[in-house]
This record gives C-alpha cells, sequence and structure tokens, in this order.
C-alpha cells in the first residue's frame, strides 16, 4: 500500500457572519472536524450536497484560505502552522482545476500566459525554453501549438478546462484539487474530460482529490470516497464498499435520491425529507439525526466518533458502534 | 379526486389522443446580419396524460421547443419560421395575443429551472399565486388566498398558512420549487412544460421534487413536456423521449426502448458518455468533435461531420425521423438502408 501524500487532522474552518437588522454575531461551522488522508497516486472522491463543505476542504489544504483548528500534513510538513512566506516554495507541489473554465482564465492572457506563468513564479524554466514547455503541455491535454497565441474566449468550455488543467500541470505538482472540474459541461465534454484526467494520473503518476456533487462521476473517477455532510465526514471506504454497501443512513440516502439510468427501475427505497439545517446552527451531536430514518435515543446527545472499521471503511453513526 | 373547472368537457381535449403536437417546427434568431437556425423541423406528440421528455446538450434547442410551444420566444432576434403546434385541437401559432395570453398559465403551464428568477421577490409567495388564480379563474382575493393557501398544503409545504406570507427569499431552492409546482397547477392545466425543473437542486432534493410532479400528474391528470439533459432524470419519469441534437430530433422511442436498444448514433455516444453510479467503466466513451454552428450548419444530417457511421448520403440529404420499430423513430441512413431493421 503506497504512503500517504496527504495526511488531514481535525481540520476546522469557521466563518464569521453577522445576521439580520440586530447584526448578530454567529459562526458558520462550514468545516467542523474532518479527518482523512489520501495516498500517493490515488484519487479520493470528496462528494456532498450544496454548503456540505467539501470545497472549502479542497480550499483549506491548498492553504488557499486558513484554518480555524487542525493539521494539514503535506508530506510530513504542516501546511496550516507555516508562514506564507514558507509555504510559497511548496505551492509548485499541489495545484488546484476550478469549476468555471469561463471564470478561472483571466481572459487578457493568451494560452500561452496563462499555461507559462506557474513556470515563471516559481523560477522552473528559462524564458527561451518556456513556449516549448507550454507547447508540450498543451499537447498532453489534447491542445495543439496553433493554440498558444489564443485567448480564452476562443476556445469552448471543454478545451477551456483543458487549458486549466494544463496550468495545474505547469509546476508538475504531485496533488491535485480539482473542485468540480465538469460541472460546468455536458455530459459529452465531461465524458473527455474526465477521460484526460485519468490518463494524466496514470502517465504522470498525480494523486487527485476529486470534489463533486455528481455521485456517478465520483464513482467513476475515485479509487476512495468520503460522504460529507452539514461540515463532517460521515463516512469514507474503497469506491467498492461504499457503493455495494453504504452504511451511513445519509449515504444510503444520498445513493438512492441519485435517479437510475434503468427505466425498469423507478421506485426509490428511501426519500430524505426536508432540507440540509442551516451550518451556523448545525443540530447537537450527530447532525444528520434530525432527517434520519433509524435515529437512536443517542444520536441527538452524543456525537458519534469516526472511527474505522475492518473493512477499512471509516464510518460515523451509532448505529455501527 | 380534485373536480377540474367546470366549462372544460373532457370530449373537447383530444384529437387522437394526443394532447400536443409538434410538427415541423422551425425557429430562427437573427442576429448581427447571422441567422441562427436554432430548431429545424421538431416533430413530436404527446399521448394525453404521458409525461414526454426532451433530452439533448445544451445548445440543442430543448428550452427554445418550450418556448415555442408557449409561444415565448422574444421577437426580435427569435422568429418562428414554420411548422404547426395543436393543442386540444387548435394551432397554437395561429392564435391572436389575447387567445394565447388565456392559454398561458391556465391551459399549458411552466416551470423553469431557477424557481428565483421566475418569483417576483417584492410579492408575498400568497399574493403571486393569488394573482394568478383571480386571473385565470375569477375568484376574489380572500378565495383566491384560500386557494393559494390549499394549494401550497396540497404540494406538501409545512405550514402552507406562514409559507403564504412569507416572500420567496425566506425560502429554500427546494421550497421555491414546490411553491412554483403549485402555482403552475392551480389552475390545473392539461399540459405542465417543466424546463430543468430540478437542476438547480441538490440530488436528495431533487429526489423530493421529482417524486412531487409524479404525484401531482396522477392527481391532476396533466401531461408533462419534461425537458433535461439529465438521463437519470429521464429514466424516472418519462413515457416517451426525443434526443434532441442541434435544432432536431434525432431519434423518439418509449422510454424502456430508448435506454435498452438506442439507435442513433448520437443517442449512442450520448449514452455511453455518463458515468454510472451502479456500473463500472474504465473509460467512457466520447463523442469527437463539438456541436455544430447553428448560423451555419452542416449539410445534410447534422451529425456526420462527428458520426463514425457516416456513408454517401449523410453529407447530401437530411434524414427524416422513420419509424423503425412500433413506437421507435429515428432520423438516420443507416437504417433505412438496412430495410428497416437495427
Amino acid at each position: 500500500m503506497a504512503e500517504a501524500l496527504l495526511q488531514v487532522r481535525g481540520l476546522k474552518k469557521h466563518f464569521p457572519v453577522t445576521r439580520g437588522w440586530r447584526e448578530e454575531k454567529a459562526l458558520v461551522r462550514a468545516v467542523d472536524g474532518v479527518d482523512f488522508m489520501i495516498r500517493r497516486g490515488e484519487t479520493l472522491g470528496l462528494v456532498g450536497e450544496s454548503g456540505c463543505g467539501k470545497t472549502t476542504v479542497g480550499r483549506l489544504i491548498l492553504r488557499l484560505i486558513d484554518p480555524t483548528e487542525g493539521e494539514v500534513l503535506f508530506e510530513g510538513r504542516n501546511l496550516a502552522s507555516l508562514e506564507k512566506n514558507e509555504i510559497h516554495p511548496l505551492r509548485r507541489f499541489f495545484q488546484i482545476i476550478f469549476q468555471d473554465p469561463f471564470a478561472s482564465l483571466n481572459p487578457r492572457m493568451t494560452v500561452s500566459e496563462i499555461v507559462g506563468r506557474p513556470m515563471e513564479i516559481h523560477s522552473l524554466s528559462q524564458k527561451s525554453e518556456r513556449e516549448e514547455k507550454v507547447a508540450s503541455l498543451l499537447k498532453s491535454v489534447g491542445l495543439m501549438r496553433e493554440h498558444l497565441g489564443r485567448y480564452p474566449h476562443e476556445f469552448s468550455g471543454g478545451q477551456r478546462q483543458r487549458i486549466g488543467i494544463a496550468r495545474a500541470l505547469a509546476t508538475q505538482p504531485s496533488l491535485i484539487v480539482a473542485d468540480e472540474p465538469t460541472s460546468a459541461l455536458d455530459v459529452s465534454v465531461q465524458a473527455q474530460i474526465l477521460n484526460l484526467l485519468k490518463k494524466l494520473q496514470r502517465d504522470l503518476g498525480l494523486t487527485y482529490l476529486f470534489i463533486s456533487h455528481n455521485i456517478g462521476v465520483v464513482r467513476h473517477i475515485s479509487d476512495r470516497v468520503a460522504v460529507m455532510y452539514l461540515g463532517k465526514i460521515v463516512e469514507m471506504a474503497e469506491k467498492r464498499i461504499l457503493f455495494q454497501s453504504p452504511a451511513h443512513p445519509y449515504t444510503q440516502a444520498l445513493l438512492a435520491a441519485v435517479p437510475s439510468l434503468d427505466p425498469k427501475r423507478k421506485r426509490r427505497e428511501v426519500i430524505l425529507e426536508g432540507d440540509v439545517p442551516s451550518p451556523i446552527n448545525p443540530p447537537p451531536a450527530c447532525r444528520f439525526h434530525t432527517r434520519c430514518s433509524q435515529t437512536l435515543p443517542r444520536c441527538g446527545e452524543v456525537e458519534p466518533p469516526f472511527h474505522q472499521f475492518e473493512d477499512g471503511r471509516w464510518i460515523s453513526c451509532h448505529l455501527y458502534p | 379526486m380534485y373536480g377540474r373547472p367546470a366549462g372544460r368537457p373532457y370530449d373537447l381535449r383530444t384529437e387522437m389522443g394526443s394532447i400536443l403536437s409538434v410538427k415541423d417546427l422551425k425557429v430562427h434568431f437573427v442576429t448581427a446580419g447571422r441567422t441562427v437556425r436554432a430548431l429545424d423541423g421538431v416533430n413530436f406528440e404527446i399521448e394525453e396524460g404521458k409525461t414526454f421528455g426532451l433530452v439533448g446538450e445544451t445548445g440543442c434547442g430543448k428550452s427554445v421547443t418550450a418556448l415555442s410551444v408557449l409561444r415565448l420566444i422574444p421577437y426580435p432576434p427569435g422568429k418562428i419560421v414554420g411548422g404547426e403546434v395543436r393543442f386540444r385541437g387548435r394551432d397554437l401559432l395561429a392564435l391572436s395575443g389575447e387567445e394565447i395570453r388565456s392559454i398561458r398559465g391556465k391551459e399549458i403551464s411552466m416551470i423553469f429551472q431557477e424557481p428565483m428568477t421566475s418569483l417576483n421577490p417584492v410579492f408575498r409567495i400568497g399574493d403571486q399565486m393569488s394573482e394568478v388564480i383571480r386571473l385565470h379563474q375569477g375568484l376574489n382575493r380572500s378565495k383566491a388566498w384560500a386557494k393559494a393557501e390549499e394549494m401550497l398544503e396540497r404540494v406538501r409545504i409545512p405550514d402552507a398558512r406562514r409559507v403564504a406570507r412569507q416572500f420567496p427569499h425566506q425560502l429554500s431552492g427546494g421550497m421555491r420549487q414546490r411553491v412554483m409546482i403549485a402555482m403552475e397547477l392551480s389552475c390545473h392545466p392539461y399540459l405542465l412544460i417543466a424546463d430543468e425543473p430540478s437542476t438547480a437542486l441538490d440530488v436528495t432534493i431533487q429526489a423530493q421534487i421529482l417524486r412531487l410532479i409524479r404525484e401531482m400528474k396522477e392527481e391532476f391528470h396533466t401531461s408533462i413536456l419534461l425537458i433535461t439533459h439529465d438521463l437519470g432524470v429521464i429514466a424516472e419519469m418519462c413515457d416517451r423521449v426525443g434526443v434532441m441534437y442541434a435544432g432536431s430530433i434525432v431519434e423518439e422511442a418509449g422510454v424502456e426502448d430508448i435506454f435498452e436498444s438506442p439507435k442513433h448514433p448520437y443517442t449512442q455516444g450520448l449514452w455511453g458518455a455518463i458515468p454510472r453510479i451502479d456500473e463500472e467503466k474504465e473509460a467512457l466513451s466520447v463523442i469527437p468533435g463539438m456541436v455544430p454552428d447553428l448560423s451555419n450548419p452542416p449539410a445534410g444530417c447534422r451529425f456526420h461531420p462527428r458520426c463514425a457511421h457516416r456513408f454517401g448520403p449523410c453529407d447530401q440529404t437530411v434524414p427524416s425521423l422513420l419509424v423503425i420499430a412500433p413506437g421507435h423513430r429515428v432520423a438516420c441512413f443507416l437504417y433505412r438502408e438496412r430495410g428497416g431493421h437495427g
């Protein structure tokens, strides 16, 4: 089994907000104690619904925002406690691919500048050889040398996402956080990008944290999957185990909610009622107990521990003591 | 069972069992001297009480089709340049402005993707709902408000009386979509057009809304035109499906047929491109190339430049939708050449 590239312990992020005309102070507990690790060369899928904190986890790991509490060990160094100037040289080793290929590329820069910029910032290439390197990166993501001098608006959504991927690869990173990289794309284009990400991982030995709300996509790309609900991971396991026998009631409901592609199977076993509670004032103890169909008396009183089972599955639920 | 309002005899509703039939619908958009042929001969029928799904990728014309049915295409730049939309025996494209207005919201109503933009932010939910009810059913203010509250209860909004006095921003996305459904069904339309009704919602909320639409369809005997890019939603909701590509329907069949044996090369490509949660695939199938520019579409079959099976006639002639099996129509020369069998 490969070593851990990234180890996250007790990670928290609370955002202060003011509410209402009285301007009451409150905290949004966007990420509220998350533990996981990613092995070198694997893909960990992070799945959950809007507002569960999955994007915040991605940004915390990259130290794009500062955590409130917790550790992010990247190759043994705690990124969470490093000073800004100490983290800068490490940034080339972890990069991000964003969701919106229209907002994440500077419209005034050519493709050559966009993809070459990270190399310039990290002094990874001489100016003379930069264009050559950018051209070969473009080739590796399925674009062509002719595209070097063009601007983002000249490309389709799928091509722009390829440019974003080339930019992420420019510093030869070991970890890539892909935050909903295909959510803005049509399914046929999404398929192209997913295939490309898989191929790049094989060729370059990349490690991915793949964040998505699309459960089909997460299943396709991941080796292991973590399910988040209201700022916490409720279940995490090898993909096969998680999809064949989801254990946490939320995972079960989430998987059951995905429309089946088999028109003969129209009935669902579980439909979750109500909306996700607010992360400003989340339910005490187990955060899912207000919507759970299998609540026990202690679910609203004691927070279930996040612990590991024999098959490698991590779960936080009183049904599995 | 809820009674239909008086003065709407059932016997007037149908013509050979279909509530809506769209024939050879053509819509153009003229911008900066270019003519974008957004719809290039769309044909389909919706049987009474059934759900017909239109599926396709961005820009294929599925929303334009929906808007054209209600004549909501903004003019300029859009214009319906040909075809027929027959609804309960009348051609909607030939009606006067006043006549079509009396159909919109009453006999045909529409739910959009983003409920926040279709609700007015400065009016209470109850006000917006009772306006529709007063307009189309002639009830007075207090009766219309009571009816609005009743409809909110029927779409299972908890504490409907309180919600009726709230403003749209006070509700969650799923709740707003419930309000939209309540509003659209309050006049008991014959046909409900739902344009990506669950796309903006999380998957667990989507499941609630889809179930609600199914239940409401049973309860109100409404026929549904459902527009989506999500094949899972199609599988779950629809009786028949039309697959759109670049402005026309390339395949149309019963939902089980099309999932079991998609015939058109585009349908096959689209189906192969979806990552599924019930199946492992190493690589997803990919449709090469890009959607054509509709101001300058390829000659012949609009899919031919991306098609692996193209041959002789594909870049010459536009294939028409032909029946290849009972209830299964495909616009592709592959099936004509083989004598009508796939």
